[in-house]
């Protein structure tokens, strides 16, 4: 009887030896590169490819971004406009529609589930939603009049400040508010939640609400700008600044988000800038991805699935710049 | 670490079922018309605005010169159009992108019930920012 290794090529023998997570870094980043480059300017070049290669590679793409946004922590969307931007030969103007409609989807999805299990705070999120939504407006309404070569270099930098967030910050599970501040405790800002691992019920209050509003403009902006979405910054903005508890937090970030994408994504469908034949693969790769990496979320190692994103994040953001300054075109 | 009041705990408990009720089926709602209107537009049971074919040559412009090049309409435009396979597409998202309103306008009554005055008004607010942004006053894609 032969050993199993000696009568495996060497290349499938390799693809063997890595883990699943790298497995997909690897399947992610050969179809990120099989893909034509598009120009930094206004008018990308056509693709010699059939029409319904670039839907299909879409929705695998995204499938594959969904399994790994959930265990890492992160939206979808976060990652999905930086790597669709950079690397497929959609104009960053309808990748941008696409990828609120991807975070606005995958929050839709996730909301009345942390509703009910008393993640998410409506008392905390309607404050803040109500202004994040009112800037988000504006910036999608300026990242549609910026020329695309701006709103690329700008993303890609923004790109990088996450990797840096991501690789930097600190999270808090419980933070200790001493005192709610005057604004959060004339609103009533504070609840309870019961925290699933230790069972017991937690009491909750906020503090350095006007600090806070003030960044939500600022994230409203920035979600409305590039469509990413922004978990990424409204989960430190809750926990860090405000002193939401960590699941809390996450969970609120999901109710504003669905908010503020929403907002955000009708600038978008008024301008004509959804296309459905980019949205909708998208938006379904997305989510049937984000279930299969929801189940997978005991058996893959989160430290292992996060440095993976943040190689990719890395990855895409350097692209995007460079494609921006108009050095990799 | 305080003691939960229950009263508090109740009613905020009873404010997140309702919106997570509505928002669930509204997001079902847009996700089902969504993928039957794209098989619809994927499988040729629609004819669509912009042929399948042309698509390549028309997704890498700006979005400006997208709508000039394929007589694409800005706007509710579309909703004349919701006959063609690709615009029909559009029904689903425009649910989805709305599909937040009505948990908001079904909490005002909530709050009001209890006289909370202040959450009542960033409900109808925060409904009014989306229900303007979606009309197109405010974007100018009326």
């Amino acid at each position: 009887m032969h050993d199993v290794a000696t009568r495996t090529p060497p290349t499938l023998a390799f693809l063997k030896q890595l883990r699943p997570p790298w497995l997909m870094l690897a399947i992610l980043l050969a179809l990120l590169l099989a893909g034509p480059v598009q120009a930094a300017g206004s008018v990308a070049p056509t693709s010699p490819l059939p029409w319904w290669f670039w839907p299909l590679a879409l929705f695998v793409t995204c499938f594959f971004i969904g399994i790994v946004a959930v265990p890492a922590g992160i939206g979808g969307g976060t990652l999905f406009v930086p790597i669709i931007g950079g690397f497929f030969p959609f104009h960053l103007d309808f990748v941008r529609g696409a990828g609120l409609l991807v975070a606005l989807a995958s929050a839709l999805a996730a909301g009345p589930l942390l509703l009910r299990g008393g993640l998410a705070s409506l008392r905390l999120a309607l404050p803040l939603a109500l202004l994040a939504c009112m800037s988000s407006i504006a910036g999608a309404l300026l990242g549609l009049a910026l020329p695309a070569s701006a709103i690329q270099t700008a993303l890609g930098l923004i790109v990088l400040g996450i990797v840096t967030l991501m690789l930097m910050s600190k999270k808090s599970e419980f933070p200790h508010v001493a005192q709610p501040d005057r604004l959060s405790s004339a609103l009533g800002i504070h609840g309870v939640f019961v925290d699933g691992a230790s069972g017991r019920a937690i009491d909750w209050q906020v503090h350095r609400t006007p600090l806070g509003l003030i960044l939500f403009l600022a994230i409203g902006v920035m979600a409305g700008m590039f469509g990413i979405g922004a978990g990424w910054a409204n989960v430190p903005a809750l926990n860090l600044l405000m002193g939401a508890p960590l699941k809390v937090s996450a969970g609120t970030s999901g109710l504003v988000l669905s908010l503020v994408d929403s907002s955000a994504a009708w600038v978008y469908l008024n301008r004509g800038a959804v296309l459905p034949m980019i949205a909708v693969p998208s938006v379904v790769g997305m989510m049937l991805g984000a279930r299969i990496g929801a189940r997978l979320l005991h058996v893959l190692k989160g430290s292992v699935i996060r440095k993976m994103v943040i190689t990719l994040l890395l990855f895409a953001g350097i692209r995007a710049l460079l494609k921006g300054l108009g050095l990799w075109v | 670490m305080n003691t939960p009041n229950p009263t508090n705990a109740q009613e905020q408990q009873a404010e997140a079922s309702r919106y997570a009720l509505l928002l669930d089926w509204g997001t079902r709602v847009g996700v089902l018309a969504l993928i039957l209107s794209f098989a619809a537009y994927l499988f040729g049971l629609l004819q669509p605005h912009v042929p399948l074919e042309h698509l390549p040559k028309v997704w890498n412009l700006p979005v400006s010169a997208y709508l000039q090049s394929t007589g694409s309409p800005t706007g509710w435009g579309w909703l004349a159009l919701a006959h063609k396979g690709d615009l029909s597409n559009l029904i689903g998202i425009a649910l989805l992108a709305g599909c937040s309103l009505p948990p908001l306008l079904g909490l005002i009554p909530l709050y009001l019930k209890r006289r909370d005055y202040v959450y009542a008004g960033l409900c109808a607010l925060i409904a009014l920012v989306i229900g303007l942004v979606a009309s197109g006053m405010l974007t100018g894609g009326h």
